[in-house]
């Protein structure tokens, strides 16, 4: 196994740092119809770190993790969470979902919500326990949502309705955590709350993954940063990795010299 | 005799009918409750029209092979597979081509149908075979059902309402997160089809009682009326399966008990009885509860921005604002504020300015959310918070003055 790997590459030491990584993706290609969205992509995940995944709209982001998860089939490639095939370790991995992808006016409460997280652990016909609704309820107690436990979904507010998902993802008690768009239309106190929750798991050796959108705020919140444009361009540490000459070769030039500049000392100070 | 058939002293016949259609109209309900869920209710109605040429044909090997006919397990299972068919194609149709899935429902169901209709007609120039009783299927009939016949049905009525139930966590996952649940490991996929096979299972099972142009009805009519009840999808369940339960119970007894009357439009109109009530009367999503919360509302928005206007001195221009505080008592003809409403006035002030603190804090935010200018300012916070929102009120106006 280990041999046929390394003539693959020629790099037994690369190797290992795959072999090791919570999720490392190799060769990934997925395609809508005849146009690839993701186009042989390697991707390997630092442990223990917060790593953003950077690009344009419709660059491949979310379609990377989803195809990593098995929810889009891709056309090639293949992906190994902590050294082992995805499906062998799916209670290791919570996933967030993008908010706008369910319908909020589904009939379910906020803690509801939450115990979804713990449905592979319960199985088809494990009663809810008043265990599993206390670890619930200390889920939305660290995203600040323990008030809403008994609220209906539909009255919750956008960053109200993140953080009852980054919840589920708590319950879930994993060890690789993938979030999708994470602060997509949340207010300030909001992203603040969700950073500093996902903190909090890298801080317990927990390894976090989040598609990003605002550049403005990768140096402050993460420690390493993958951009892709359809292929990969560049990944490593954000001291290293964040630069102009990346953001414009995964921004296709498209970022002006203002917003260049506006970036500028986030990364250099 | 319509007593007598609702509680089941028609004999025992008739009885083992109405119960088996009772066990249908759950295992319907609560299959319903999450065809609805996942938003594909109409797949059921294509599937439901699909039995038709799958009974005609079924038909036709048995009398060709000499049997009878009318064997209900040969006509079901005939049904049956025209109905995965007629399934099949849908999904092939919506997933393989550029056809919507409505589009793809909407030539099935009625392909399959106008086929199923050319055969019944076929068979109805056969000389062999009592064709008497075919029809049946198309708007139910529970008139002289074999006893046989009713066990199949209750049998399989409840098996399929235990596999539903069984099923309820992977089926409520897929409807509400489905992206979610793949990545927990759960094949959505296998899911759905699993879905459709209950549906597939209560239509056919259900062809004889309430046939297959209705059957559509019991999966959708319960749970949509059981949405107007609850916010939760255990009883959204719950309550559907009972709506159902209880209109095939009724629709087959009168059924039973009146001669002629086919058992379909009778569990249909039972059902829609219900939702109608339900869409009425229900508290909190019923329409007669929304008129009535919205006006009380409208005079406690009404009665609040008056007395605000008392409190800062200002003139009342609204009329219904007006008439409004002098049924209550606050204020005279002229728009001058009695003692009463100058207290209440005084009260309403003091009440806004702690709802301002509340709001523009992140640490009341559960209070915040139900704020809307009106609640009583005690039946969201405790004492205890209250005198440290008054507190900082204090401090504020300290640091003003």
């Amino acid at each position: 196994m280990s041999l046929e790997l390394a003539t693959h590459n020629g790099n037994s030491a690369e190797e290992a740092t795959r072999a090791s990584s919570p999720l490392a993706i190799r060769g990934m290609t997925v395609s809508y119809g005849q146009k690839p969205a993701v186009f042989s992509v390697d991707m390997t995940v630092e442990p223990g770190k917060m790593t953003a995944i950077i690009g344009p709209n419709g660059a491949g982001k979310s379609t990377l993790l989803k195809a990593a998860l098995g929810i889009l089939k891709p056309l090639a490639g293949t992906t190994t969470v902590f050294g082992h095939s995805v499906h062998t370790q799916r209670d290791r991995i919570a996933y967030v979902p993008q908010r706008a992808s369910v319908d909020w006016d589904f009939p379910t409460r906020v803690i509801d919500v939450v115990l979804m997280g713990l449905y592979p652990q319960l199985g088809l016909l494990g009663r809810v326990r008043s265990q599993h609704r206390s670890k619930a309820q200390a889920c939305l107690a660290r995203v600040g949502m323990e008030d809403f436990a008994t609220r209906q979904i539909g009255q919750l507010s956008g960053g109200q309705q993140q953080r009852v998902f980054l919840a589920r993802a708590l319950a879930q008690e994993a060890d690789l955590y993938l979030l999708d768009e994470p602060f997509a239309g949340v207010d300030a106190a909001t992203e603040k709350a969700i950073i500093n929750v996902l903190k909090d798991l890298r801080d317990a050796g927990k390894t976090v993954v989040a598609v990003h959108h605002d550049l403005s705020t990768v140096a402050e919140y993460f420690d390493n940063v993958f951009f892709i444009n359809t292929r990969r361009v560049a990944e490593g540490p954000v001291a290293t990795t964040f630069d102009d000459t990346n953001l414009q070769s995964a921004y296709g030039g498209r970022l002006g010299g203002a917003q260049m500049d506006a970036l500028r000392p986030v990364h250099t100070g | 005799m319509i007593t007598d058939a609702l509680l089941l002293q028609l004999g025992y016949n008739a009885t083992l009918v109405t119960l088996g259609a009772a066990l249908l109209g759950m295992a319907a309900g609560v299959g319903g409750t999450f065809l609805f869920l996942r938003k594909r209710a109409l797949v059921s109605d294509a599937i439901s029209h699909a039995t038709l040429p799958g009974v005609a044909l079924a038909f036709m090997v048995m009398v060709a092979l000499g049997g009878d006919g009318r064997n209900l397990v040969g006509l079901l299972s005939g049904a049956a597979l025209s109905a995965a068919a007629g399934l099949l194609v849908v999904s092939w149709l919506s997933t393989r081509t550029r056809l919507a899935e409505d589009a793809a429902i909407g030539s099935v169901l009625s392909v399959f149908f106008g086929f199923g209709i050319v055969l019944l007609t076929v068979i109805q120039t056969m000389s062999a075979g009592r064709q008497a009783g075919l029809e049946g299927f198309l708007l139910g009939s529970t008139a002289g059902m074999l006893r046989a016949d009713a066990l199949v049905i209750a049998f399989s009525a409840a098996a399929t309402l235990a596999l539903v139930l069984i099923l309820r966590r992977p089926l409520t996952l897929a409807s509400f997160d489905p992206d979610f649940a793949t990545s927990t490991g759960q094949n959505v996929t296998r899911t759905d089809l699993a879905m459709m096979g209950l549906v597939l299972a209560v239509t056919v099972v259900g062809l004889k009682i309430v046939g297959l142009i209705l059957i559509v009805a019991l999966l959708i009519i319960p749970p949509v009326t059981a949405r107007f009840w609850t916010d939760r999808t255990d009883r959204v369940v719950l309550i559907s399966g009972l709506v159902g339960g209880v209109s095939a119970y009724v629709g087959a007894s009168m059924s039973a008990a009146l001669p002629d009357m086919p058992t379909g439009p009778i569990i249909v109109l039972v059902g829609f009885a219900l939702f109608v009530v339900s869409l009425l009367l229900a508290p909190g999503r019923g329409v007669v509860s929304a008129v009535l919360r919205h006006r009380a509302y409208q005079r406690q928005v009404h009665l609040r921005q008056g007395l605000l206007a008392l409190a800062h001195g200002q003139p009342i221009y609204e009329r219904m604002t007006l008439r409004l505080l002098r049924r209550q008592g606050w204020a005279l003809p002229d728009g001058v504020a009695t003692p009463d409403g100058r207290g209440r006035a005084t009260r309403a002030l003091r009440d806004e300015t702690r709802w301002q603190v509340i709001r523009s804090d992140p640490g009341f935010e559960a209070a915040a959310a139900l704020y809307d200018g009106l609640t009583p300012i005690e039946t969201v916070l405790t004492p205890d918070q209250i005198v440290e929102v008054d507190s900082r009120i204090m401090a504020r106006s300290e640091v003003s003055a």
